[in-house]
């Protein structure tokens, strides 16, 4: 009988590492070592544990690495709090990769890229920038503007300090909600940041976050004068198929999982307002 | 009794009693009407319908109305859908000062699938002729006498008498007694347990789990349904088996009990025509044999036998003696 | 062209279930039918449509997908697919056997749902013409004719018995070993019988519905329509209509622990239910307006759009019939049009 797409493979949480207080980032692996499957950034995979649930997930490691495969993941809901029970050796079910990717061997090509990232939204940012930092001289200049509620809530801020901050031709602007000890950077929401460091027009924009920092982000990105064509962002919402079957992440005619879930702004602007 | 109902609505819409009307649009056919709110007298005027089809109990609709400023809305009530609305009150679920009742008589609503049962299809129109139906049809005119296509809970009405209005249209009726309406009951209680329990499986197991019964019914206004809670332990989107089949249909009766009016409206939407009334009427039925004759929404302080002690009340051990008799 | 004799459709079945598990429409009580296995000499309906269509052969409302089970801290996958016995329905209307065909571009495009195609390759679909099409019925709207129907066998009926046409291989296949019960009749009658259906088609009240208003790339004009809040005002939120409809497919993927092992099943899901798009932080479609739109755009316009124009409704009205408040698909198309002639 031909192969499933709805049934997973087993693999191995290979690592679990604490990000931030409600963070946690897993490298799984099949039981032979290897990488579970090819993707490209932006894209997503069905993890489950099963009796548990399944849920839709972006695959934070870029496609660069050979070697394992990562996912993000917060602690928001019933098989989150499970996944964040998982310890190293354990297993758990995958299957994918699902859905459209960030552009990065057409649109992105040769541009300076700019990404903005609020919270857990940089999960999937996190697989562009390392795919870009590792085909550096297909990519022009990289800006980073990542923003959380505090210091601790930085997803991914060793990563950030030892090997992002250090690349070169990579810019990274970090900012917090609120003052903190201890925090000597800028302090401030990550749309008002956005604005104050007044971006270069030509840069190709690559946000995600929550929903509401995504809207003022763009609205103010577009009153610097970004178009909506410029700017590529990824939608949430509920998937259970993951394969543009089961009817319910639907924006229109448009399904978040098969069609998305990266969209040009613009793209989404011809959608209805139902997200 | 349609044109009283839309002059006397038209009136209080224009006095300002009421900015709002609940009840029946015309549909395509004479029989498809939908419940529906009117806020103006050309609306009334065009659509507004009331007829042998408009079974359909607003009450419930009234939560979601009565909690709306702007206004109180008229309702116009036939006697089961008051006691619904009583019943509603009574458990606090709707905001009384925001409704104006009008009672209306009823002598019974017509059931569509019991005028298909005798095979007349193709319909174009349904005139009322007397004590019959005329049903013109794509295949000829065929008449039917209206008593003949009544629904069921229409054949075993409680009562005429509207519990509660602010004003009556037409006469006020009476009680009715109850040995028709228990007449389905007690045939179950003559079987063996084994006929009983192959009488629901043999009825359930036809259960698409559309959940019509739940959602159209005015004693079931949970906000969140454990059916529907993911975090309940026992959510289920479908009946899956035997077990899941029966234990919805069990677990909502035993939630309405004591509470359900016994409007029929379960029966009426279930799309597989499964007598889901029986089971309701059993928990009334055996609630009036242990803690004596009570009807909910009967008034809106009455306190439930179920969830109020006296020293009267039947023990433990006198319901397992009256069950095993 | 051949014909089989009502008197002889007993045997006709009896001997056809030999060879293929036959399913027909069965009355449960008057006016009401359910498809059931054929057994022999059980009446098969005379009733024009079942309750539930007959999208279940094929996309059963419950289903195991997976099985998993836990051996030293492995998780062990279970294929629980095998391949499906052959079997065929019969009696099925012009409506349904439509049906297949829009649920075919869901399940059958890639990646191929083979829960879905292994039953589709073994089912044969013996479709019936309609002699008595009811008030609700409009599938002549999506450009169905209900006297010349779809699938494997074609059985024109009669008030005598039916003439059999095979349109595909299967269906020749399935007719050879049975040409003992069929004769050989000039095929006037069946041309006669045609053109009474389609008569009739006209007369019925729903007759001439118009699909102009909808279709692909109608979303703006559509969406933001007020009539939606009117429209869906008396919508209880139930599944009725998603559940009776032949076209509707939305499903839920859900895991059920037997204690030794997690079967992972899918079941039907509806739109309409509060609980459909919700997420851990917040829900898209907040009230029944967005619920209810969401049904009506998504057969009217985004399925069209992503399916070559095809609209994802057959007319076959049994929401019509179901509806706890009698709000459906032809009220919706009707105050959208009308609307729409104002503006």
């Amino acid at each position: 009988m031909n192969s499933e797409t709805l049934i997973p493979h087993a693999v191995v949480v290979e690592d679990v590492r604490i990000d931030t207080p409600d963070v946690k980032t897993f490298r799984v692996l099949t039981r032979e070592g290897e990488k579970p499957f090819d993707h490209l950034p932006g894209q997503c995979a069905m993890i489950s544990i099963p009796g548990v649930g399944e849920g839709m997930f972006s695959i934070t490691s870029s496609p660069t690495n050979r070697a394992y495969m990562e996912f993000s993941i917060k602690k928001c809901g019933h098989l989150t709090n499970w996944l964040h029970m998982l310890e190293p050796g354990m297993e758990v079910t995958v299957r994918g990769p699902y859905g459209r990717p960030f552009p990065v061997e057409e649109d992105l090509l040769g541009k300076d890229l700019l990404f903005i990232a609020g919270g857990i939204g940089l999960a999937p940012l996190r697989a562009v920038i390392n795919y870009v930092r590792d085909n550096r001289e297909n990519y022009g200049d990289v800006q980073i503007i990542y923003g959380a509620r505090s210091k601790d809530d930085l997803v991914d801020y060793a990563e950030i300090l030892d090997e992002w901050q250090t690349s070169p031709g990579v810019e990274v602007d970090l900012t917090i909600d609120r003052e903190q000890a201890g925090w000597a950077g800028h302090v401030g929401f990550v749309p008002n940041y956005v604005k104050e460091l007044n971006p270069d027009r030509g840069k190709t924009v690559l946000v995600c976050g929550p929903p509401i920092m995504i809207k003022f982000t763009v609205a103010g990105l577009t009153e610097l004068g970004f178009a909506p064509e410029q700017i590529w962002t990824t939608m949430e919402l509920r998937m259970k198929c993951g394969i543009g079957k089961c009817g319910r992440c639907n924006i229109g005619a448009k399904y978040v999982c098969k069609d998305g879930p990266v969209f040009r702004y613009d793209e989404l602007g011809e959608l209805p307002d139902e997200y | 009794m349609q044109e009283m109902m839309k002059n006397r609505a038209k009136a209080l819409l224009a006095d300002g009693t009421v900015s709002r009307v609940i009840g029946w649009r015309r549909g395509e056919f004479s029989y498809d009407v939908t419940p529906a709110v009117f806020e103006t007298a050309e609306e009334l005027e065009r659509d507004f319908v009331f007829d042998a089809f408009c079974g359909a109990n607003v009450s419930k609709y009234l939560i979601r109305e009565s909690a709306k400023d702007g206004g109180r809305i008229l309702a116009f009530l036939k006697p089961c859908d008051a006691f619904s609305f009583n019943q509603l009150l009574a458990e606090h679920r709707v905001r009384r000062e925001n409704v104006y009742l009008i009672g209306i008589p009823c002598a019974g609503k017509a059931d569509i699938d019991r005028i298909k049962k005798a095979g007349i299809d193709g319909v174009l129109g349904i005139a009322e002729d007397g004590e019959d139906f005329v049903v013109s049809t794509v295949y000829g005119e065929e008449r039917v006498k209206q008593a003949d296509v009544l629904a069921e809970r229409c054949l075993a009405c409680k009562s005429k008498r509207h519990p509660v209005y602010d004003e009556l249209l037409g006469e006020e009726g009476e009680d009715l007694p109850d040995d028709v309406r228990f007449a389905g009951v007690a045939k179950l209680e003559t079987m063996t347990a084994e006929e009983r329990f192959d009488f629901w499986r043999s009825e359930l197991s036809k259960c698409i789990r559309c959940n019509a019964c739940r959602n159209v019914c005015p004693a079931c206004t949970c906000e969140n349904c454990v059916f529907d809670n993911p975090d309940s332990g026992i959510s289920q989107k479908t009946a899956a088996d035997p077990f899941e089949e029966n234990m919805y249909h069990i677990i909502r009766a035993f939630h309405v009990a004591g509470r359900c009016t016994d409007c029929g409206e379960c029966s009426r939407v279930c799309p597989e025509h499964i007598p889901l009334h029986l089971l309701n009427r059993k928990f009334i039925k055996d609630i009036d044999e242990l803690y004596g004759t009570y009807r909910a929404g009967e008034d809106d302080g009455t306190k439930n036998p179920l969830t109020s002690y006296t020293e009267g009340d039947a023990e433990a051990s006198v319901v397992r003696e009256r069950g095993r008799a | 062209m051949k014909f089989l004799k009502r008197t002889d459709l007993d045997c006709f079945l009896t001997a056809a279930a030999e060879h293929r598990t036959i399913y027909v429409p069965i009355d449960e009580e008057p006016n009401k039918s359910a498809y059931r296995r054929y057994k022999p000499r059980t009446p098969v309906s005379q009733g024009l449509k079942t309750t539930r269509s007959a999208k279940d052969f094929f996309f059963p409302q419950t289903e195991n997908l997976v099985g998993f089970r836990i051996e030293d801290k492995k998780i062990k996958i279970l294929d629980p697919r095998t391949e499906h016995e052959d079997f065929a329905v019969f009696g099925v209307r012009a409506c349904d056997a439509r049906s297949f065909g829009i649920l075919d571009k869901v399940f059958l495009s890639e990646p191929v749902d083979t829960y879905y195609q292994n039953r589709r390759a073994h089912g044969l679909i013996l479709t019936m013409t309609c002699r008595r099409p009811a008030e609700t019925c409009f599938c002549t709207a999506f450009g169905i004719d209900p006297a010349s129907p779809e699938g494997d066998i074609v059985f024109t009926e009669t008030a005598d018995g039916w003439y059999i046409e095979p349109k595909t291989e299967g269906g020749r296949d399935f007719l050879a070993p049975l040409e003992e019960f069929l004769e050989e009749r000039d095929e006037g009658g069946a041309e006669e019988a045609k053109a009474r259906t389609r008569e009739t088609m006209e007369k019925l009240p729903l007759a001439g519905l118009k699909t102009d208003s909808f279709g692909g790339g109608k979303t703006k004009e559509l969406f933001d329509r007020p009539e939606w809040a009117s429209l869906s005002e008396a919508c209880i939120g139930c599944g009725t209509c998603t559940f009776v409809c032949p076209t509707c497919q939305c499903y839920d993927i859900r895991d059920y622990d037997t204690g030794r092992e997690v079967r992972r099943f899918r079941c039907w899901d509806s739109c309409m239910y509060s609980d459909f798009t919700k997420m851990a932080g917040g829900n898209p479609r907040l009230t029944q307006k967005e619920r209810f739109r969401q049904r009506f755009m998504h057969k009217l316009v985004y399925f069209p759009e992503n399916n070559g124009g095809e609209f994802g409704c057959v007319g076959c009205g049994r929401c019509l019939a179901s509806c706890p408040i009698h709000m459906n698909i032809v009220k919706v198309m009707k105050t959208l049009s009308e609307g729409q002639d104002e503006q």
